[in-house]
């Protein structure tokens, strides 16, 4: 048994069988061949050889119809490679002397040529990625229907990869993924956001562990602890059959609070918003009973397409998730990006941090017909519910003045076209920058709402990169720092009489509902896998008590002063709820 | 190597007993180097012949039978190699290659400029 420690990013606990993936997307253990079988073994391998060459043969000939001599030459190209009398006889020699299983010895002699490519200063270099190709070719050849890809997954698997990017996380068919752990990442990334909306157990940041797990064999996820369990032993199985069993219940039983209000002890209303990345987790929100969605991420329309959405891809998306709510808010926050993750737009020059660089509001300030596209399709959707927009990482008043004025706009542009919309829409800001925290007096005047997102806000404040393992330890919502942040802002917006919401993980974690509610916070907006949680909370506390915990939370001065004081208090609440 | 005892050793291609070493210098002379097509070509060409045929860069020996190979030499327009045969018809069969050379692999104009 190995039991080894990631950081936990989406809750929950699975067992299941393994389904590794690399760096490129295929995991190939290291095996070998019996002295008897070798005969077959190259007989399968001359199989998978002759295979993959009908397949670059018909590619080749398909491009060439369809694009030209020109383009059909790179297939030339692969074939030649292929076909390389050297290269044939490494791998039957390792096959054969070494009995290295073929997929080993595929994989092994085509990445040391890939190698030798990648080291060459030279165009020569490019060519690594033909060999990776045709490694992957003649994999998935050989491994037939054993082939270890994300896509065709038909059976219960536990997905251990190297990376995940949030698109190929997106994409998981949650039918079948029953959780994933990787061997980077950090909390917070997006990956991990996209993990929990997903509600599978997810733990990132685990380190190298792949070369000691073959796909097959069963592992545990312990999304809750954070770890991944290689080769349990019978005992450790049962136990955690044991807590995946108590899970169940225990959602059974939140799932009973559905259509109960989130109202607290001494009756005061919370709104319990869902924050949603994918139309379809809209559903898991109203099944949970949300008040709304409190913050629709729409940066997936950018991220999944290899060319920029239209306003109909976003015109669609919106007027999915707004028609399920029935009349509930929907706030749709814009693209929240860093012009680094864009797929459709080159930068000027390598930023050296685009964490504070060209992202997000700013990006779209600077691609207005991108802004103009994305606005039109929300000032559309507005008519067909009660919509409001938010725009991100606001950070001085001239970009607010500016998104509006772009806003303000596109409206003149739809209503000369006779387009319907609502021209009173809310229009909100993120206060996710120290600098909009401390100016919130004068960013209040200007908007409808404010909706504070603490992960953007802790890393900021504390110069801490959430993504980076080395320093993760120091990004902490509990950091007093962060605190006086998050109090200015509530009574900076309860003063001016301007709704105010909590969009981070923060709202999201029980630990925290007290003190937030304590804090003056009447809106909450959580994934939706948090929802009862998150609602069975309020209900079980009064307000003047968590008014007494806030004081109390923010006369501390360290980070890990407040976070006991407030798992105490989270543990007397469960104390006194269970009871 | 084998040591030699002779005070000077004759060239190779003049030795009777084969296999035979006959060599020849060319150059690269493709505007983009040594890629794919022309090693394609190359590899392809040298296939051929029965003789064992490899190029010689300052510091590394490829078999020119190999595209793999020849593409690891990652050899740049102008750049001098040594193109060795050795076997039955190396003559032959390094005339035909040095050949691929001097027409360029059959690439219009090396000497075209952009």
């Amino acid at each position: 048994m190995l039991k080894l420690q990631g950081i936990a990013v989406s809750p929950g606990v699975t067992i299941g069988e393994a389904l590794v993936l690399d760096a490129e997307g295929f995991r190939i253990p290291r095996r070998f061949v019996e002295r008897s079988a070798v005969d077959t073994e190259l007989a399968r391998l001359a199989h998978a050889i002759a295979e993959t060459s009908r397949e670059m043969e018909q590619n080749r000939d398909r491009v060439r119809a369809e694009l030209g001599e020109q383009y059909a030459a790179i297939f030339d190209a692969h074939l030649a490679m292929l076909h390389d009398p050297r290269l044939q006889q490494e791998l039957t020699a390792a096959v054969r002397d070494r009995n290295w299983w073929p997929e080993y010895a595929v994989s092994r002699t085509l990445r040391r040529y890939a190698k030798v490519f990648q080291s060459l200063d030279n165009h020569i270099a490019q060519r690594a990625h033909d060999i990776y190709d045709i490694e992957k070719s003649l994999l998935r050849n050989l491994l037939g229907q054993r082939r270890e890809t994300l896509a065709a997954i038909s059976q219960p698997v536990i997905v251990l990869a190297h990376n995940l990017t949030p698109s190929e996380t997106a994409n998981l068919d949650r039918r079948f993924v029953k959780g994933f752990a990787t061997e980077l990442g950090g909390p917070g990334s997006h990956t991990a956001i996209v993990a929990e909306g997903l509600e599978i157990p997810a733990v990132v940041g685990v380190g190298p562990f792949l070369a000691d797990v073959s796909g097959g064999e069963p592992v545990i996820l312990d999304g809750n602890e954070g770890l991944v369990i290689l080769q349990p032993d019978e005992e450790t199985i049962a136990r955690y059959r044991l807590e995946e069993e108590a899970a169940r219940t225990v959602a059974a039983r939140l799932g009973r609070l559905r259509d109960l209000p989130a109202e607290t002890g001494d009756g005061v209303r919370v709104q319990i918003m869902g924050n949603i990345e994918f139309p379809s987790e809209v559903e898991q929100c109203i099944d949970r009973g949300c008040d709304g969605i409190g913050l629709y991420r729409t940066e997936f329309l950018y991220l999944t397409s290899k060319r920029e959405p239209t306003e109909e891809d976003h015109f669609a998306a919106y007027s999915f998730v707004i028609q399920a709510m029935q009349g509930k808010p929907v706030v749709i926050r814009t693209l929240d990006l860093g012009a680094d993750k864009m797929l459709t737009e080159t930068m000027p020059e390598e930023e050296r941090n685009p964490c504070l660089g060209l992202r997000s509001i700013r990006l779209s300030l600077r691609q207005l017909p991108m802004f103009r596209t994305q606005l039109r399709a929300i000032l559309r959707a507005s008519g067909l519910g009660d919509v409001r927009v938010m725009f991100p990482l606001i950070s001085t008043i001239v970009e607010l003045r500016q998104a509006k004025m772009v806003l303000a706009d596109v409206m003149e542009d739809l209503a000369e076209h006779g387009i319907a919309f609502n021209r009173k829409m809310p229009v909100g800001m993120m206060v996710e920058t120290p600098a909009a925290a401390l100016m919130l007096d004068a960013f209040i005047k200007e908007v409808d709402f404010v909706s504070i997102g603490t992960n953007d806000l802790i890393q900021y404040t504390l110069a801490v990169d959430r993504g980076n393992k080395e320093v993760a330890d120091l990004y902490n919502a509990c950091d007093p720092a962060v605190l006086r942040l998050l109090r200015r802002s509530l009574d900076v917006a309860a003063e001016a009489g301007v709704p105010a919401n909590v969009c981070g993980q923060m709202s999201g974690s029980v630990m925290f509902t007290q003190l937030l509610l304590g804090l003056g916070l009447r809106q909450l907006s959580v994934p939706a896998s948090a929802i009862p949680e998150v609602k069975q909370a309020c209900r079980s506390v009064s307000v003047a008590d968590c008014r007494l915990i806030a004081e109390k939370a923010l006369a501390m001065d360290g980070a890990r002063e407040v976070k006991a004081y407030l798992r105490d208090q989270l543990r007397r609440l469960l104390a006194e709820t269970v009871a | 190597m084998a040591p030699d005892s002779r005070e000077s050793p004759p060239r190779a291609e003049t030795q009777a007993p084969p296999p035979q070493t006959v060599s020849r210098e060319v150059v690269v002379a493709n505007r983009q180097g040594l890629h794919a097509r022309p090693a394609d070509l190359l590899a392809r060409e040298a296939r051929r012949w029965q003789s064992r045929i490899e190029l010689v860069a300052d510091s590394q020996r490829v078999d020119g039978k190999s595209i793999l190979d020849v593409l690891t030499l990652a050899a740049e327009a102008g750049t001098r190699l040594v193109v060795e045969a050795t076997g039955p018809d190396a003559r032959e069969a390094l005339e035909a290659i040095g050949s691929l050379f001097d027409r360029n692999f059959n690439e219009h104009a090396g000497s075209q400029q952009t």
